[in-house]
């Protein structure tokens, strides 16, 4: 349904000088959906979101937060969304408290404060100075932040960069909560597992350009289908030569006790074979080992010479 | 927008330095030349002090303060931050605006009944009063357009320098602890031309109930309508 979208990006393109760093980038977010924008430093990833934030104007192509504009109907597209920063954004002198009172004056039916800070962890630190607040408590503050609003539309800059990791599990499990409410959630992350566990929908960015826009399951298994491949644990010396001869297919190092094989699970009986006339342990065999890495690694080293 | 401005305000009074800039100096001043008569000037010390004592306040806050606060809003995205909330940005300087009117007035009211205790005796006439109150605003205008035109295009630690050595170079040549006319002919000249010397004397005329320098008035108008104007030309959000 097209009233379920919330962020429409049409061929952003934005360039800094004449260095193009978005570039012809199409993306939609629905309501109660997660898009994870992932990509590796310098991708393009903040600098979309900034566009989408109206940080930044566009130097081609078209964003929709809510079927408005998010520069020329800012005050109707500010009052709906939440945005959360990579870094700073409060007063330094201020409280926790203080700095989410203030937000919640800038909204028409902010949440309550007591509460929200309850739920992100924040009641111990929330007289205390911004300054003196660990990374992961400023972070927390800044989802706060993005909040206390009640918005319709997210925007979660690399959100759980510099949590600890029970806190990352507690923001995960309030952004799907968000979700479930029916909140339409952009995020930025280069971390893999915070994709695949908790988006619907992974846009794997890398150079500014879109490589692949999917669910992880579904990016997952078109790669698998593609490039089928097999992952072997020994704690012995693998002749790879030998090995490869004998399977029919190239083997690589991957890392130590680890070999990858570029075959199917039909090579499995062979592999197991070589291993056993030889008196060699094999300690683990597993068939298309293919991760969300696996298919982030392919797709953003396709830019590289 | 009475959110921030409270916000605003609460963080000026919060810092010390801040303080120190607004109230401790000027007021530390006033006391002092008061009590030690040391100032090559005629007539009771603290009737010559007020003015420049009242104009070096209103920079500490409308430039000093102001500027300082908002150079470091800006390094730690506090300003663009705020640029994704419902706050356009005419509230959000309206609101340091108001912040700054609202610590001025609590500097005029202790500088004032300090220098009444201290003994001064001002000779106002209602046409010199609307005058003072008229300097008071365009000065008002100036110090804060100069010191939000540094906060939005300079490093915050940059603008921090600037404006402390501003405040020290205004406070010497502008007619605050001694008249203009001990300076070199040449720097007197260039001081009158600087918004903190033009609104000492619109005060010092309009307390001793003398006729107002055009001149100085001129001065006031044109940095408080061109400050602003440059601020709003040269200032980066983040």
């Amino acid at each position: 349904m097209a009233n379920d979208t919330a962020v429409a990006v049409e061929e952003l393109t934005k360039r800094y000088g004449g260095r193009t760093v978005v570039d012809a980038v199409s993306l939609r977010v629905d309501a109660g959906a997660v898009v994870a924008l992932l990509g590796p430093n310098g991708a393009g990833k903040t600098t979309t979101v900034e566009c989408i934030a109206g940080f930044r104007t566009p130097d081609a192509g078209t964003v929709q937060v809510l079927g408005a504009d998010p520069r020329a109907d800012r005050d109707e597209v500010m009052a709906r969304m939440g945005v959360m920063l990579q870094e700073g954004g409060t007063y330094q002198a201020a409280t926790p408290r203080e700095m989410l009172r203030l937000y919640a004056a800038l909204y028409p039916h902010p949440l309550d404060i007591d509460a929200l800070l309850e739920r992100l962890g924040l009641t111990e630190p929330a007289r205390r100075r911004i300054r003196t607040l660990s990374g992961g408590q400023k972070q927390r503050l800044n989802l706060a932040l993005a909040l206390v609003g009640r918005p319709s539309v997210l925007l979660l800059d690399e959100p759980t960069s510099g949590m600890d990791p029970q806190a990352r599990l507690d923001a995960w499990d309030l952004v799907r909560e968000l979700r479930d409410d029916g909140l339409a959630i952009l995020l930025t992350t280069h971390f893999m597992d915070e994709a695949e566990r908790l988006a619907d929908v992974v846009a794997v960015i890398d150079g500014g350009r879109l490589r692949a826009v999917d669910s992880p399951a579904a990016l997952v298994a078109a790669d698998a289908r593609t490039g089928s491949h097999l992952l072997v644990t020994s704690v012995e010396n693998v002749d790879i030569a030998g090995l490869a001869a004998a399977v029919g297919a190239a083997v690589t190092p991957d890392g130590d006790g680890r070999w990858l094989l570029e075959a199917g699970p039909e090579a499995i009986p062979r592999v197991t074979a070589w291993f056993a006339e030889r008196s060699l342990t094999l300690t683990g065999i597993s068939v298309n080992p293919t991760s969300l890495e696996d298919v982030f690694l392919r797709l953003t080293r396709q830019g590289e010479p | 927008m009475r959110a921030q401005s409270a916000m605003e305000l609460r963080l000026l009074l919060r810092n010390g330095e801040n303080l120190l800039v607004t109230l401790g100096i000027p007021v530390g001043l006033l006391v002092f030349f008061s009590v030690v008569d040391v100032l090559p000037v005629r007539g009771r010390p603290v009737d010559f002090l007020v003015p420049g004592v009242l104009t070096l306040a209103l920079m500490g806050a409308g430039m000093v303060s102001l500027a300082i606060a908002t150079g470091f809003e800006r390094f730690y995205l506090v300003l663009k931050r705020l640029g994704a909330t419902p706050l356009r940005r005419t509230e959000l300087v309206a609101a340091k605006i108001a912040a700054v009117l609202t610590v001025q007035a609590v500097q005029v009211t202790i500088v004032v009944a300090v220098a009444w205790l201290l003994g001064w005796r001002p000779t106002l006439s209602p046409s010199g009063v609307l005058l003072a109150g008229c300097a008071l605003l365009l000065a008002t205008a100036a110090f804060c357009g100069v010191g939000l035109a540094l906060a939005g295009r300079l490093r915050a630690v940059a603008t921090l320098a600037l404006v402390n050595a501003l405040f020290v170079v205004l406070l010497l040549i502008s007619g605050v602890v001694f008249p203009l006319a001990a300076l070199p002919a040449t720097l007197a000249r260039l001081a009158a031309l600087l918004p903190p010397a033009a609104l000492t004397e619109v005060l010092r005329a309009a307390f001793a109930g003398t006729a107002l320098g055009v001149d100085a008035l001129v001065v006031l108008a044109l940095w408080g309508a061109a400050a602003p104007l440059i601020a709003a030309l040269v200032f980066r959000w983040e």
